[in-house]
């Protein structure tokens, strides 16, 4: 029984001791552990796989994948990092730049502002394509000239009541369509998604005067194109107590965690502590540091749970991008290999 | 893909002389980690493979050595085969579980995509199973 009990342990935790972490690889394969049959079956990987949602806001997406490994968690991780496509801006067209902010700074700034556009409305550019055809671009202006306020008290020193447009926002880009684009999306709202991304400073006088041209890309080709700001995973936390803690030792494991984590309970007068919420813990191992406490307490992570957080840059489709584009990306490389 | 060109000899398969078909390296081009390592953990999932494992050759290049050893006489082309089949089974299964769970007015204007998408099997297979558990 406690033989079994360790080789499940093996199998299913990632154990943290004190000087590092044990059991890290995944092992379940078959041969590896006699009577168990590890052998690829997809139907009891169908009947033990979960998604959760825990959270789904605006720009942010939190969820859980159950009964996943590791290779498979990460590289949909890489994929939305590195090969979910996005528009953002690629040529810069300079009509009038006489801002302090030099024209390829400029250029890389304004290349950076995450655009709100369904890259699946639009084509990838053709390779030596200088131009560009109604399907696979969009257009913006960026056009702004800062002038004096006459009406500016004389002793005034702030920026804002001196000058007009002096500050100049992501706000001021405008889309300029092409060709049938207006015909093609009648109601579709191309901007910036965020409205305050501050480009550039001007004083009266200067002027900036652009027009960019927005592409489809990946990003493994430039990480302008990444969809998300983040895309990252931990594993769920599987704290135990290996026997009871009491009175003052439960005072002080209770500090050791993050809070939430330990909930401390009177049970005929005496203070026992019980674990509440492993998922809160980040896991800073500060338990170690005290000798009578390292004992009594196993901490692990459970290996096919993954808690991911995904910040995107883009609101629209956000876990349409998700949905469409990573899983069934893994799936098309897949296919492509096929003989 | 973004860069889209003419792409020479995407899979190599390279055998040592001497040996009958069942171990291989394949070299994959323009492939990383992202592959690599889940079509490994989906290959040793399988019990005729001996031996699998990948390398990247070097950072600089994006090409991957792919290395599968059968027991028996097994061609080395079938786990490969089947551990790409079986990826795409899991991507499949992900992709429904994760539509499923989407808030209602998603699942809706995601329906409506599907129905402009031409119909294979298994997005047919996808859309009913959705449709069975809106009805249900």
């Amino acid at each position: 029984m406690a033989a079994k009990r360790s080789m499940d342990e093996l199998r299913e935790r990632v154990v943290l001791g004190e000087f590092g972490v044990r059991n890290v690889h995944t092992t379940d394969f078959p041969g590896n552990y006699p009577g168990y049959d590890d052998a690829w079956d997809q139907r009891r990987f169908e009947e033990a796989f979960r998604v959760d949602v825990v959270r789904e806001e605006d720009g942010v997406l939190e969820f859980d994948m159950v009964g996943i490994d590791a290779a498979i968690a990460n590289a949909f991780r890489r994929i939305l990092l590195a090969e979910v496509p996005t528009m953002a801006v690629e040529k810069v067209f300079v009509y009038n730049n006489t801002s302090i902010v030099q024209d390829e700074i400029l250029a890389h700034r304004l290349g950076l502002i995450p655009i709100r556009a369904d890259p699946r409305l639009f084509e990838y550019r053709n390779q030596g394509d200088e131009e560009g055809t109604e399907i696979d671009t969009l257009q913006f202006q960026l056009k702004i000239k800062c002038s004096r306020n006459p009406q500016a008290a004389k002793e005034s020193s702030d920026p804002n009541e001196l000058y007009f447009n002096h500050k100049v926002y992501s706000k001021h880009m405008t889309w300029v369509p092409l060709g049938n684009q207006t015909d093609l999306f009648p109601d579709a709202d191309f901007r910036p998604v965020h409205d305050d991304i501050l480009i550039a400073l001007l004083r009266p006088g200067q002027e900036i005067d652009v027009l960019m041209h927005c592409v489809k890309g990946i990003g493994k080709d430039h990480a302008k194109f990444s969809p998300v700001a983040t895309a990252s995973y931990r594993l769920l936390p599987d704290i135990t107590l290996l026997q009871p803690v009491e009175d003052e030792a439960a005072e002080t494991l209770q500090k050791c965690f993050s809070p939430g984590v330990i909930e401390i309970q009177n049970i005929k007068g005496k203070k026992v502590a019980r674990v509440a919420n492993a998922r809160l813990d980040t896991f800073s191992r500060e338990v170690f540091r005290h000798e009578g406490l390292k004992n009594l307490v196993r901490l692990a992570r459970v290996r096919n749970h993954y808690i991911s957080a995904k910040v995107w840059l883009a609101r629209s489709t956000a876990s349409g991008k998700m949905r469409g584009k990573c899983w069934s990306h893994l799936q098309a490389e897949a296919a492509q290999w096929q003989c | 893909m973004a860069e889209s060109g003419e792409r020479k000899a995407a899979l190599e398969m390279v055998q040592a002389d001497g040996t009958d078909g069942n171990c291989v390296t394949f070299v994959l081009h323009d492939e990383d980690h992202t592959l690599g390592n889940s079509l490994r953990y989906m290959v040793m999932k399988n019990p005729d493979v001996e031996f699998c494992g990948y390398c990247i050759t070097h950072p600089s290049e994006s090409k991957i050595n792919f290395r599968i050893q059968t027991r028996g006489s097994l061609p080395a082309v079938e786990p490969f085969r089947k551990g790409l089949n079986d990826l795409m089974g899991v991507c499949q299964h992900v992709l429904d579980t994760f539509e499923v769970r989407l808030l209602p007015e998603e699942l809706r204007s995601f329906l409506d995509q599907e129905r402009q998408r031409t119909f294979d099997a298994e997005s047919l297979i996808a859309f009913s199973g959705i449709l069975c558990l809106t009805l249900v």
